[in-house]
């Protein structure tokens, strides 16, 4: 009997819950509101399913506090009371008038209980009505929790509710739900029409898990090849969308090495320098961006805090090429000519300079925030969510690449550079200070290093040991592109990268690694000089 | 990008061979119907040799005989191709086009620079190449005739023999006084004589000296010249020379090379009259 | 005498065999007999700790001289011995997993405890065989042995040399390294393999086995040494140096280069491979972080410090920077980083040959001051 009873509300509530919430009279609401505290849960359900009908707003705190425990009944006056935990007390209010009503003891309460059916119906009733909201956010998450509970009413109270949505997010939700629904309709047609009409929503994979049991075993064979059709194209879909988004992960990894390898190119590929304390400037250029990001902080209003990553670029480029000046001229020239002992020494430096940052700055991770302006994704199509730091990152490496190779081609220290790296002895005859071309090409690198750090704090945490990361990954990447190549840097990192991101989903992300380094190293044995290699007798030395 | 050699013709030095060469399987280098055979008699038969570095020829359908117990000397400006003609015949660097053709039926250019020494092919570099860490009596011991297997070469103990070949011909060399001496702390003229003592260790069929008198003093001159016409006695020598005074004391077949093709073939007399070579050479 | 006794005794000198035998005698006796023999009181007595830590020593100091072999006298500086060192280790790591039995946490005597933890029903086929001492002898030389054929092979015969071979090496215990800690792969992942119980039917808690196996590896590096020093004696030794100083001369004089590199890195694998058998029980670990790079890097400053290209440098710099590491690390370890960064600088800068060459370095020096002051006095 009591479920008929609850049945019966529930078909009321249909309709109750499409008119927008109204205000009853307050005798009315606590009359309802005394039905609560009755025995059974099943005449509590029914009682719930009472308050909810009256329409009130009132009605939805109450319904919650009482599915989270919250509802008690006062002894001295059996009026029910919202009670919160305010330390060993109870504080009170009161659900009709909403006044503070003081504390008291949990001995002077009784709690309305609740069980799991009970609380499971509660749900349902509270996205009834808060299917009414004037939130959207919170009438989503109502539709979501009524359409789990698969009845023809909750079917009922969606189908209403549709016709009063005025948002389009919502609508599709409500729409999507009860095809869903429909796809469990005994009749055939229905669960045909709720196919098709999914086929004209959205393509996605929760859509793809809705009709996939019907290609798979309906036992209409129209139903099934509509079905199986839907599933075939949203796979298509997924599969496009799934390209290219590991297309664009490929590519900002790709330009994360790009970045991280252009200074190589220059130290490795120019000078011949075998620097392991790349991956330090790198990390360098990384912790001035968290010291620049911490001075706006401190000494700058709020409103111009989003610039402090524009100051971190040059303020980085000087940090890495002032100490990459430093170690060229302190260490690295009394190496020339002995690449092993440059490694080794080299090293050294890295080690020195990791323990370094760790005694200024700690060992755990800092975070550099991305500034307002980069953060945010762009939806390029649905379920292709393109961050915007990494966009920013891939237009920032190409940017540095494009500077670069126009510095060497165009300016009077490029040329002198090039001088140099074909001709020592000439370039010193015809008046160049070689050492300084030296010294300023070692500090241009591990600018260049340094830049890329302030480009990894966006996308990651910034900590002494984040140069290892990409210092074997430089490497190959270098010795992948040919070295000496700017060119060669390009397409080896964006190849690593794509060829890595590609690998990931079959292989996982270590396993994917590993692969890309066997590759490596077996196609070096094709070509020992890289992709761009240079050809001939002067490719030798 | 930015290292590019103008200069093909390099210096000489020593530096890792160009790796592509290795790619070549060792296996014996028998000619294959498309090589042409040499006549009998000659040790080394070139034909049609080309060579591109970037697009640049250095060597461009080169062809030259040299016949066996032949000395002959090769002159030319600087990137005639002379150098790359030697790395070409030892294996060094692989032509794009031709064939090389050893002893009448091997083609060389099917093979890597170590089979080709084994067959008897010995080369001395234009600047002086011995092993500065080891002595003298040790870089002669390395460069003995014997099975270069690595195992064979572990467990090599060398006979009272060998021993004296090496002394005679540190003797010849003039080193006799410098056995323990490393080969790093001789003088320029030493180390060219060793590198050719070397090469005599290795009883070559044929010699290739790169520019053996570069650098040596006119009596260290006359004295390497000397030499080289005692070692021409059993074994077929292709000196590549610029002094013109010492190519007229060897007194043998000149040949011109010129932007990497044969100029002129004769004796020194009839090239240096020949307008061709007075033209690019000697007459600026 | 047959030509190799006479040779194998003309590997020292008269002086240096005595040196040999008696640093022999001092490591594989002469500290036993102090642990063993003295009383805890004894100022002689060597401690249980000091045992132990000799014991690593000793390990390093023989991976330290494997990569002395490639380095010093073939030029090829392996920025990847750590791996072998690591696979050798590995071998002997999953024997002993196998020597647990039943003792595991979950009592599985078919299954090592972290194949049960994650749910595998059968042991690995890879794993066979690591029940038997033979067969992981042979895996301890082998594993390490056809890795290195390997790389070394495609190395060599693409003529890579110089910082092209240490990127590649580098690149190889990278992805070794990476691969190792993966659970998957079913070598323990990151927490490798550990919890050993005893080795050959011993606990190797107890003393007697820690002794036991410290001697083992005095005795292993004895013994590698000999094997290093009749390699470098030989010609093949002469060869080796020659690739070194002068690579394709080598091929022009008709040696096979890649046979004779590819001979001596493999050789050089095995012994770090026994060096990472043996270290494996002293320390009761072996985990992934072996493969890091930076260990392999550091192995080359042994080296360096040591005096590379002579072999006893390398035992002596592994010695000594293991030695500064322990005292470091026990009284300020934050400085460590600093002196082992410096002492890369410094090395390269200032000691190419090393200790060992420091004293000739030294006697050039107060031989110049000398004459200069003679020549002050003459002027």
């Amino acid at each position: 009997m009591p479920r008929l009873a609850a049945l019966f509300f529930a078909l009321l509530l249909a309709v109750a819950a499409a008119a927008p919430a109204r205000a009853v009279d307050d005798a009315v609401f606590a009359a309802a509101l005394k039905g609560l505290a009755v025995e059974g849960f099943a005449e509590k359900t029914a009682a719930a399913d009472a308050l909810a009908a009256t329409g009130d707003p009132r009605a939805l705190p109450v319904l919650r506090a009482m599915a989270a425990g919250n509802l008690y009944v006062r002894k001295a006056d059996d009026a029910p009371v919202l009670g919160e935990r305010a330390g060993r007390d109870l504080a009170l209010t009161d659900p009709v008038s909403g006044a503070d009503l003081g504390t008291a003891a949990s001995r002077d309460l009784t709690k309305i209980t609740v069980n799991n059916v009970l609380r499971t119906a509660l749900a349902a009733i509270i996205g009834r009505l808060e299917i009414a909201d004037p939130d959207p956010a919170r009438r989503r998450a109502a539709v979501e929790s009524i359409a789990r509970d698969s009845t023809p009413e909750a079917a009922g109270v969606l189908r209403a509710a549709l016709e009063h949505e005025a948002d389009p997010g919502v609508r599709t939700l409500m729409e999507r739900a009860l095809a869903r629904m429909s796809l469990a309709s005994p009749d055939a047609a229905v669960r045909l029409a709720a196919v098709e009409s999914l086929a004209g929503g959205e393509l996605s994979p929760q859509v793809r898990a809705l009709v996939a049991p019907l290609a798979e075993s309906d036992a209409d064979a129209r139903v099934r090849d509509a079905a199986r059709d839907l599933v075939e194209r949203i796979e298509l879909r997924l599969m496009i969308v799934d390209i290219t988004l590991n297309l664009f992960q490929g590519l900002s990894l790709g330009s994360v090495l790009l970045l991280a390898a252009i200074g190589l190119a220059i130290t490795f590929g120019v000078m011949g320098v075998i620097n392991m304390a790349h991956g330090e400037m790198i990390m360098l250029g990384a912790y001035t961006a968290f010291v620049v990001q911490e001075a706006f902080r401190a000494f700058l209003p709020d409103g111009v805090f989003g610039l402090y990553l524009i100051v971190s670029i040059p303020a980085a480029f000087l940090v890495a090429g002032a100490v990459g000046v430093a170690l060229e001229r302190g260490i690295i020239r009394f190496l020339y000519g002995r690449p092993l002992e440059t490694l080794l020494a080299t090293w050294g430096i890295s080690l020195m300079l990791q323990q370094v940052v760790r005694s200024i700055f700690g060992a755990p991770n800092k975070e550099v925030a991305n500034p307002a302006w980069m953060t945010g994704a762009w939806e390029a199509l649905p379920g292709l969510v393109l961050t915007w730091n990494r966009v920013a990152i891939i237009v920032f490496a190409l940017a540095v690449l494009a500077a670069v190779a126009l510095a060497l081609r165009y300016t009077a220290f490029g040329l002198q550079m090039r001088a140099v790296t074909q001709n020592r002895s000439m370039a010193a005859g015809m008046g160049i200070r070689t050492g300084w071309v030296d010294a300023l090409t070692f500090g241009l690198g591990s600018g260049i290093a340094g830049v890329a750090g302030v480009a990894l704090s966006q996308v990651g945490n910034v900590s002494p040991n984040l140069g290892q990361a990409y210092i074997v990954d430089s490497f190959m990447v270098v010795v992948f592109g040919g070295v000496g190549s700017l060119w060669g840097v390009l397409a080896g990192a964006m190849s690593l990268g794509i060829v890595n991101k590609i690998l990931e989903p079959y292989a996982g992300a270590m396993l994917g690694k590993i692969l890309v380094l066997v590759f490596i190293i077996l196609f070096i044995q094709k070509r020992p000089r890289g992709l761009f290699a240079l050809k001939g007798r002067a490719a030798e030395a | 990008m930015w290292r590019r050699s103008t200069v093909p013709e390099g210096d000489g030095t020593i530096v890792a061979a160009e790796p592509k060469a290795s790619a070549v399987p060792a296996r014996a280098g028998r000619r294959t119907a498309a090589a042409p055979a040499a006549a009998a008699g000659t040790v080394l038969y070139l034909d049609g040799v080309t060579v591109s570095f970037d697009g640049f020829r250095a060597l461009n359908n080169l062809s030259l005989v040299i016949a066996k117990g032949e000395l002959r000397t090769i002159i030319g400006p600087n990137g005639a191709g002379k150098t790359t003609m030697m790395d070409v015949i030892t294996g060094k660097t692989k032509p794009d086009r031709g064939h090389v053709i050893f002893d009448a039926d091997t083609d060389l250019t099917r093979l890597d620079e170590t089979r080709i020494a084994n067959l008897g092919i010995g080369r001395k570099f234009q600047k002086p190449t011995v092993f500065e860490h080891l002595t003298v009596f040790e870089n002669l011991e390395l460069a003995l005739k014997c099975d270069r297997g690595t195992f064979r070469t572990l467990f090599f103990t060398l006979d009272a023999a060998r021993a004296r070949r090496i002394d005679e011909i540190m003797g010849l060399i003039g080193l006799g006084d410098r056995r323990a001496f490393r080969a790093g702390q001789l003088s320029h003229g030493q180390k060219q004589w060793l590198e050719i003592g070397m090469l005599l260790m290795q009883e070559p069929q044929i010699l290739l000296l790169d520019e053996p008198v570069a650098g040596m003093t006119d009596h260290e001159t006359e004295q390497t010249a000397d030499l080289i016409l005692d070692i021409n006695r059993d074994r077929s020598v292709v000196v590549v020379e610029h002094d013109m005074e010492f190519v007229r004391r060897l007194g043998a077949k000149v040949t011109v090379l010129h932007e990497g093709s044969v100029l002129a073939e004769g004796s020194l007399e009839t090239v240096k009259n020949d307008h061709r070579v007075i033209e690019v050479y000697l007459g600026r | 005498m047959g030509p190799l006794t006479s040779r194998l005794l003309a590997l020292e000198s008269r002086r240096g065999w005595s040196v040999f035998c008696g640093l022999l005698l001092v490591a594989a006796v002469l500290v036993p007999v102090l642990h063993l023999a003295t009383p805890p009181d004894s100022p002689l007595h060597v401690p249980a700790y000091m045992v132990s830590l000799l014991g690593k020593y000793l390990c390093f100091a023989l991976l330290a001289l494997s990569l002395d072999l490639v380095w010093g006298y073939a030029g090829a500086l392996s920025l990847g011995h750590g791996a072998f060192f690591a696979l050798g280790g590995y071998a002997m790591g999953m024997h002993l997993m196998r020597q647990i039995g039943e003792r595991g946490v979950y009592g599985n005597a078919g299954l090592p405890d972290f194949m049960v933890f994650l749910n595998w029903k059968e042991l690995p086929w890879y794993w066979w065989g690591f029940d038997g001492v033979l067969w992981t002898a042979l895996m301890i030389v082998a594993v390490p042995a056809a890795l290195a054929f390997v790389v070394g092979w495609f190395a060599f015969r693409s003529r890579i040399t110089g910082v092209y071979f240490s990127i590649i090496t580098q690149a190889m215990t990278f992805a070794l390294m990476l691969a190792f800690f993966r659970n998957e792969m079913g070598f323990g992942g990151n927490n490798g393999l550990t919890d050993f119980k005893d080795i050959l039917g011993y606990p190797l808690q107890s003393d007697a086995t820690r002794v036991a196996l410290y001697v083992a590896s005095a005795v292993m590096l004895a013994a590698g040494y000999l094997v290093a020093r009749f390699v470098v004696a030989s010609k093949l030794g002469r060869v080796l140096m020659a690739i070194r100083d002068a690579e394709s001369r080598v091929r022009f004089l008709g040696y096979d280069v890649t046979a004779a590199k590819l001979f001596v890195f493999t050789l050089s694998a095995v012994l770090a491979g026994i060096a990472g058998a043996l270290y494996v029980p002293q320390v009761g670990i072996i985990n992934p972080s072996e493969f890091s790079p930076a260990q392999s890097i550091e192995v080359a400053i042994w080296v360096a410090v040591g005096g590379r290209g002579t072999l006893f440098g390398a035992i002596l710099g592994a010695f000594t920077v293991n030695g500064a590491k322990s005292v470091f690390t026990g009284l300020a370890p934050e400085v460590w980083l600093f002196f082992l960064g410096g002492l890369f600088i410094l090395v390269t800068l200032f000691m190419p040959k090393g200790i060992v060459g420091l004293w000739g370095q030294l006697r050039a020096k107060i031989g110049e001051g000398v004459q200069n002051v003679a020549q002050k006095h003459r002027a």
